[in-house]
Order: structure tokens, then C-alpha cells, then sequence
């Protein structure tokens, strides 16, 4: 079964056969557009209705910064982090090379009243992006809770420490080949677990 | 007053009795208060559903003036040292109730996170079902509770080598009896 | 930008990224003395005072560490993740109807509005609409549960503060709301009603009389505790003043809730992105200026008249028809239709035991809990379980606010600030 391709690898194939890649989607959002004129590289996509923007691992702090100071994205309302190892079916965004891991940032912006996904893809081999806790020190907790239980480190971050699980944990648990998702039912009263 | 009134001023009775009596109608409980079930445990303790009225007076804040621990809620692997701590400040004698389907088995969470049945780490001498139970429900654990201590049971039984006589050495969730229990004649 | 770290050792990243300070320890500021001659400097060391995790007043199991400058906070660390439960791994087991059991025990002290969440973001991702008659059921239930959680913050904000009498009025009427919401969905918490589809099941007969009933005990009581507290000289001294935010931290923070609108932003996704039937009943979104814990607990208080206001209106408009969608392939068919149709029963079946799936995709769905700005990220893989489940829990960010609102004051304020956070464990540790 190792020999099988992945979703991932499926996906990168079909990216860079440029017969079979699909067009890009052109960004009906104002502000994605100015996201994909800024930053060449990136990718937009509309998520059932929602703006989404794919970019490249090294801008993450500029786009997070560029939403923040001309875009007017008051608050990062969540930092979370996705692990595709056994996806079924992935998502396949036409001209994103997708990795194992997605750092996701979803932006609100108060006064204008609309919110952005931002999807960067992280690679198994270099676990890292930039921490945006100088931009919004709000997700402070939210990128700890994110290197805790699924091991992507954030650079810049100002005290990168376990915060869910115990200071002595070995292993990041959310990842998909960490632990199993049900542990042994045991019962009292017996010799060993089942 | 004179010696035919005798009769009339005094009671008799044995001293184990009195302990219990003593015993079973003010057992203070510790706030052990964790998830979901601390608030159905608040509830039992609020105006409607009164634990007062069975001698729960208060909630002691400091374990060491507790005689019961009502595990309530689901006990994760970071705060199993701490549940443990506090078991151990109390004085004996002293009750564990375990509330809740989370604190009895790990309930509905069978993944790395929750240790699988708190009497992993302290012993136990009910358990209440209920994912939360009712404060109803916590109150027949409560008085199942109370009823043991009338009748002596629970003291016997920590003769035979269970209850507080269990002696765990591992806290870190895999379970380990010192001394295995056999089922009583 | 910082250079990369290139390794794959995970445990060389680890060392490097932790702190001197570690995640669990504090250790006093670092003072330089500089001795010119003359008395030794009157400056005392600080001391780290522990709160918790076991302790009357730290809403479940959360520990504060504070710093203290005799009775002056001078620095406040949450320690979380004694209540963490593995929620978003067990997740990934649970099929999409089961789903909501393992949901709605986060913030369990609303848990409807957690169910919600979850059910609008499966909702999302199979492009379906639910019915126009479990919009206006969601809509009940979710506000009777924003009165059964504002009614928990005033008797447990009065207890910690001190006003003991509080705790016991207000369950008084929390028991009034609960008993109701056992009627309509049979649990009182906890309760796996609303499910992706609709409902689970339909209003009982009598309800209106019943919900009408409970929005005047409910008025009555909230009446009493305003004549109880509001011109209440102690109360207004502990309160007023304390815990200062302005709107500019709370938004850097990723501050949600009550809190913003204390600080005289009146942000509500009721109103600013408004989802179920929000848009067509009438409410007012309350909102105070000076961003203390007087105002929070203003705010919550007239939350309440608001979401009787709006309970009211779901009684007089609530529109006949389906409680769940009738789409075979999402929702179970009724009990009595398996007797008769081998389709019903395999349907039922494949329900029960697969679930159904959901096309591959990723969504976002935010609501406003009691507590904030309640979201579900939701990642499907096209199986019948989601591949990632991430709740962004409002109490987690709010926490963060704890600390530059205690920072200078005293160590009763402590209590006082966290208790106006208002966190429920349970969704800050997942």
C-alpha cells in the first residue's frame, strides 16, 4: 500500500501536467485580488462561499502584515493547523502544490465587515512558518495550542511552550501517525488492558 | 428532679452507631468541580435540588476540612497528579463519589487525553452514572453513599484489602493493583 | 524575516523554541541593584502566589499564576489545559450525526450553541438548507441557552465576589429555563439536539404556554437582581473600575463577546453577520463605554431582557412545517416508516452505522455564543468522518485578556477579572 499515491501526490501531478490543470479561479473578491496582486504566487479560491487565499510559506508574516495595515483586517480571529496524512480525498486547488500540513489564519475585518482564509502549506521536512504574534498578539495561545498537539513551529513566537497537554509530553497527538484515535478499553478487576 | 425521671433524660444506644450517625449526616464535600458535571453538582448543591437538607452543608474550599470528594467531571492526564494530591490532603475518614460517566469509565472520550476511570488514581465508593447525571441521580449516589456508612459496609470493606486500603504506585494512567481483589464470599 | 531552522530532529526545534521560563513555572522579574551607599533600598521581593487548578473560584480547573508586589498583581499567567479532552482527535472517530455529542460538551454550560456551530458548518459543506421551521427552533433553543449561561454568570460572579445569596438565585432560575429545555429536547444538557439536518425532533404540544411562562419568571427574577445590585454601594466599589480594557487591546487580542462590547464596540454576529432568522426579529445589541467588570456585567445582565425579547417573538411567529430536512441520504426517516419500507430501513442503516458523506472541502462558520464568537473549522476528505474538527473556542482567546486587565491591580481584583472573563474550561482546553 506505500507504493499507492496519495491524494497529495495526485494532486501535485495534476498541477504539473498543465493539460490536466484546471484555470485558476479569478478572485470575485476585492480583497483576495489585492492579496493575489501583492504577493504573485498566491492562489484564490471560493470555499462555499468564503474567500480563501493559498499562499507561499516564506509570506506569511508579509500577507498577515499587509492585510493588517492596508487591507484593515482588524482581528485574527483563529490559527489552527491540518494534518492531510490519510486524507481520503483532498481538496485539489488548481496551482497550489499541496504538503502534508496547512497552517490556516481566518482575518476579520471590522469595519469593512468581511472575513479571509489564509492557507499556507507547510511540508513534513520543515515543520516552520512565521509566527504573526507581533501582528495579533491574539493568537498567542492559539499558535502554543498549535505546536502542542500538531508539532508546526512558529518563528518569532515569544514563548513557544506546551500549552495543552503536560510540559513532559513526548509526541505531537493530533497528528495523524502519533496515536491512535482510541486507546484500549480496559476494566477493573483484570489482569492487562484488551 | 427526681430518680423516677431518670428514664426519661437519657438515651442509649451503641457508640459505633453514634459515629455513624455522626458520620453519615454531615459528610462535607471538597469542590472537586471539573467539566460538565460540576455544573449538574452545583445545581444539586442550589435552592431546588438541596443537598443541605442531607447534612452537604457546605462545599469545603480546602480538602483538608472535607470528608467526601465528588470527582466531577472528566479528569485529564494533566490534572491526574493533582486529583491525586488533593485525595491524599484529605483526612480520613474519607469518601470518594465518582460523578459522571467520564470520572467512572472515561466516558465518551476513549482517546489520550482522559485517564479511563478516575479509580485509576484513588479509590472509589460510588459511582453515578450520567452523562451529566441529574442532580437526582447524584443525589440516590449521595444517599447510596450515606447508607453504606449506616450500615458499616463501607468500613468493612476497606478491612478486606479495597477502598482506602488500595495502594496505586503508577499515576500515569496504566492501571496496576497492588493487591488484586477477589470477589467477597 | 527570521532565517529558517533547517532540521528535521523534532526534539532539536522543541529545546530551541521553549523559553527559560517553561510553561508551568514563573519565576520573579530580575531587579539590578545598584548600591551607592547609604540604607538598603525598602524593596521587597516579589512573590508568586498559585491559583488553582483546584480552587472555589476559577471557573473549573484553571490556574493562575500571579506575581504579586505585596497585594499589587504585577504579572498574571493562565496555565491551561488541565480539562484537555482530546475533542478534536475524537473528532476525527465520530461520524458526522455523532459529531454534535462530542461538540457540545466544549462549552458545556451552552451547549446548543456549540451543536449549532458545528451542524451550520456540515450544513455548509453539503450546501444544503435546513428548513425555515428548525431555523426558528434553533433560534429558541440557542437564546433560552444564552439565558441559561448569563443566568450562570450572575450566580457565579456574585459568589466569587462575594454576594452569596446570588449563586442560589441564580439557579433558581436557570432551574426555571432548564426544566424547559428538558421539555423541548429532553436533556438538560448536553443535549445532541441539533444535529446537521435540522432537529432531532419536533416542539412538544403546550410549548408556547410553557416558554411564555418561563420568560415572565425569568423577567421577574432579573428584575431582582438589578434592584439587588445595581445601585449596590459594595458591588459598584468592587466592580466599577476594575479590570479596565480598551477596545484597541480587545480587538489585538482576539477578543470576542461581552468583553468588546464593554469597551464601547458593539460587535454581535447576531447583528453584523447575521445567520438562522436574527435578521428578522427585533433586538438590540447592548454595548457600555468604560470597558470594566461593572459593564460586563451589565451587559450580560440586559442580554438576558434581549433574549427573552427575542424568545418572545419565536413563540408568536414560529412557522409550521418540517423540523429536519427531508433529504434520505442525511436525515433518518421517522420510526414508524421502517416498519413499512425496506428503503426507510436501509437508509436508517447506512445512517446509523456509515453516516453520511460529505464532498471534500474546508469551511469556516462563526456564531455568537454567550462567551463570543463561537467558530468551526471543518476539513472533509468525501468519508463519513471529517478529516480535522478545530472549534475556536472563545473563552481560549478571551483568556488572554485576563492578564492586561489585572496587571496593576489588586489581588481581589484578580478573582474579580477572571470571573468577568467568564471562561468555561471546557472550550478553552478542548
Amino acid at each position: 500500500m506505500a507504493d499507492d499515491p496519495t491524494p497529495n501526490d495526485t494532486a501535485r501531478e495534476a498541477i504539473h501536467n498543465p493539460e490536466a490543470a484546471p484555470v485558476p479561479d479569478v478572485p470575485a473578491d476585492e480583497v483576495a485580488a489585492a492579496v493575489l496582486e501583492r504577493f504573485p504566487g498566491t492562489v484564490f479560491h471560493d470555499s462555499h462561499g468564503q474567500p480563501v487565499v493559498y499562499v507561499e510559506r516564506a509570506s506569511w508574516h508579509d500577507v498577515a502584515e499587509f492585510l493588517r495595515d492596508d487591507q484593515q483586517f482588524t482581528q485574527c480571529v483563529d490559527v489552527t493547523v491540518v494534518d492531510h496524512l490519510h486524507d481520503s480525498t483532498r481538496l485539489a486547488v488548481a496551482g497550489v502544490a499541496p504538503e502534508r500540513f496547512e497552517v490556516v489564519a481566518n482575518f476579520l475585518s471590522h469595519p469593512r465587515n468581511r472575513r479571509i482564509r489564509v492557507i499556507g502549506q507547510v511540508a513534513p521536512s520543515q515543520t516552520t512558518i512565521a509566527s504573526i504574534t507581533d501582528l495579533y498578539p491574539g493568537v498567542d495561545f492559539a499558535e502554543r495550542e498549535a505546536y502542542d498537539l500538531l508539532g508546526v513551529t512558529f518563528e518569532g513566537h515569544p514563548d513557544l511552550t506546551r500549552i495543552l497537554l503536560p510540559d513532559d509530553w513526548e509526541g505531537h497527538p493530533l497528528r495523524k501517525d502519533d496515536f491512535p484515535a482510541r486507546v484500549p478499553v480496559t476494566f477493573k478487576e483484570d489482569p492487562g488492558p484488551r | 428532679m427526681g430518680m423516677e425521671q431518670i428514664p426519661h433524660n437519657f438515651l442509649t444506644g451503641r457508640l459505633e452507631d453514634l459515629v455513624k450517625w455522626a458520620r453519615r449526616n454531615s459528610v462535607w464535600p471538597a469542590t472537586f468541580g471539573l467539566a460538565c458535571c460540576a455544573i449538574e453538582m452545583m445545581a444539586t448543591g442550589a435552592a431546588h435540588y438541596d443537598t443541605a437538607r442531607f447534612g452537604m452543608e457546605v462545599f469545603r474550599a480546602s480538602p483538608r476540612q472535607a470528608d467526601l470528594m465528588i470527582v466531577a467531571g472528566r479528569v485529564s492526564q494533566k490534572m491526574a497528579p493533582v486529583l491525586r494530591q488533593v485525595y491524599d490532603q484529605m483526612v480520613e475518614p474519607k469518601w470518594v463519589i465518582s460523578m459522571g460517566v467520564c470520572a467512572s469509565s472515561g466516558g465518551m472520550f476513549n482517546n489520550y487525553a482522559i485517564v479511563q476511570g478516575v479509580d485509576q488514581i484513588v479509590p472509589v465508593d460510588v459511582y453515578v452514572p450520567g452523562c451529566p447525571p441529574g442532580p437526582e441521580t447524584l443525589l440516590h449516589g449521595i444517599l447510596t453513599l450515606h447508607e453504606q456508612i449506616r450500615s458499616g459496609e463501607i468500613m468493612k470493606r476497606r478491612g478486606e484489602g479495597r477502598g482506602a486500603a488500595i495502594q496505586v504506585d503508577q499515576i500515569d494512567g496504566t492501571p496496576s493493583y497492588v493487591q488484586p481483589v477477589t470477589a467477597p464470599a | 524575516m527570521s532565517e529558517e531552522i533547517v532540521t528535521s530532529d523534532p526534539s532539536v526545534l522543541r529545546l530551541e523554541a521553549q523559553t527559560d521560563e517553561g510553561a508551568q513555572e514563573m519565576h520573579p522579574v530580575q531587579r539590578e541593584l545598584v548600591l551607592t551607599g547609604g540604607l538598603w533600598p525598602d524593596e521587597s521581593e516579589t512573590t508568586i502566589v498559585n491559583m488553582g487548578p483546584q480552587h472555589p473560584s476559577t471557573h473549573g480547573v484553571l490556574r493562575v499564576m500571579l506575581e504579586l508586589d505585596g497585594e499589587t498583581v504585577l504579572r498574571v499567567k493562565p496555565v491551561v489545559g488541565y480539562l484537555h479532552t482530546g475533542m478534536e482527535k475524537t473528532a476525527e472517530e465520530l461520524t458526522y450525526v455523532q459529531g454534535a455529542t462530542n461538540v457540545t460538551r466544549m462549552d458545556y454550560v451552552s451547549p446548543l450553541s456549540n451543536e449549532l456551530v458545528w451542524s451550520m458548518a456540515v450544513e455548509r459543506l453539503l450546501d444544503v438548507e435546513v428548513p425555515e421551521r428548525a431555523v426558528w427552533m434553533r433560534m429558541l433553543l440557542v437564546e433560552l441557552n444564552r439565558m441559561a449561561s448569563h443566568l450562570l454568570f450572575q450566580a457565579t460572579n456574585g459568589m466569587d465576589i462575594g454576594a452569596l445569596s446570588m449563586m442560589i438565585y441564580g439557579w433558581r432560575e436557570r432551574e426555571e429555563v432548564l426544566r424547559l429545555i428538558e421539555m423541548f429536547t429532553g436533556l438538560r444538557m448536553n443535549n445532541n439536539f441539533i444535529r446537521p439536518g435540522g432537529t432531532a425532533a419536533d416542539l412538544p404540544d403546550g410549548w408556547e404556554a410553557a416558554t411564555l411562562e418561563v420568560c415572565d419568571i425569568v423577567e421577574r427574577g432579573v428584575r431582582d437582581y438589578s434592584e439587588l445590585l445595581n445601585q449596590n454601594p459594595i458591588w459598584m466599589e468592587r466592580l466599577i473600575g476594575v479590570g479596565v480594557i480598551t477596545t484597541e487591546q480587545a480587538i489585538g487580542l482576539s477578543v470576542t463577546g461581552p468583553i468588546l462590547r464593554s469597551t464601547g464596540f458593539p460587535w454581535d454576529l447576531r447583528k453584523a453577520a447575521p445567520y438562522l432568522a436574527y435578521d428578522e426579529v427585533d433586538f438590540d445589541v447592548v454595548y457600555t463605554q468604560n470597558g470594566d467588570c461593572y459593564d460586563r456585567f451589565l451587559i450580560r445582565l440586559n442580554e438576558i431582557h434581549e433574549s427573552v425579547k427575542i424568545v418572545r417573538q419565536c413563540v408568536e411567529r414560529m412557522p409550521p412545517g418540517d423540523y429536519r430536512l427531508q433529504d434520505a441520504k442525511i436525515t433518518p426517516p421517522p420510526r414508524a416508516r421502517i416498519d413499512e419500507s425496506m428503503e426507510a430501513l436501509i437508509h436508517h442503516f447506512k445512517l446509523f452505522t456509515e453516516g453520511f458523506k460529505v464532498p471534500a472541502g474546508e469551511t469556516y462558520v462563526a456564531i455568537e455564543s454567550p462567551r463570543g464568537e463561537i467558530g468551526c473549522y471543518l476539513v472533509s476528505d468525501g468519508t463519513g468522518k471529517p478529516a480535522r474538527m478545530h472549534i475556536r473556542g472563545p473563552s481560549f482567546y478571551n483568556l488572554q485578556s485576563a492578564g492586561p486587565m489585572a496587571e496593576g491591580s489588586l489581588i481581589a481584583d484578580a478573582v474579580a477579572i477572571i470571573s468577568s472573563v467568564d471562561p468555561i474550561l471546557g472550550e478553552v482546553d478542548r
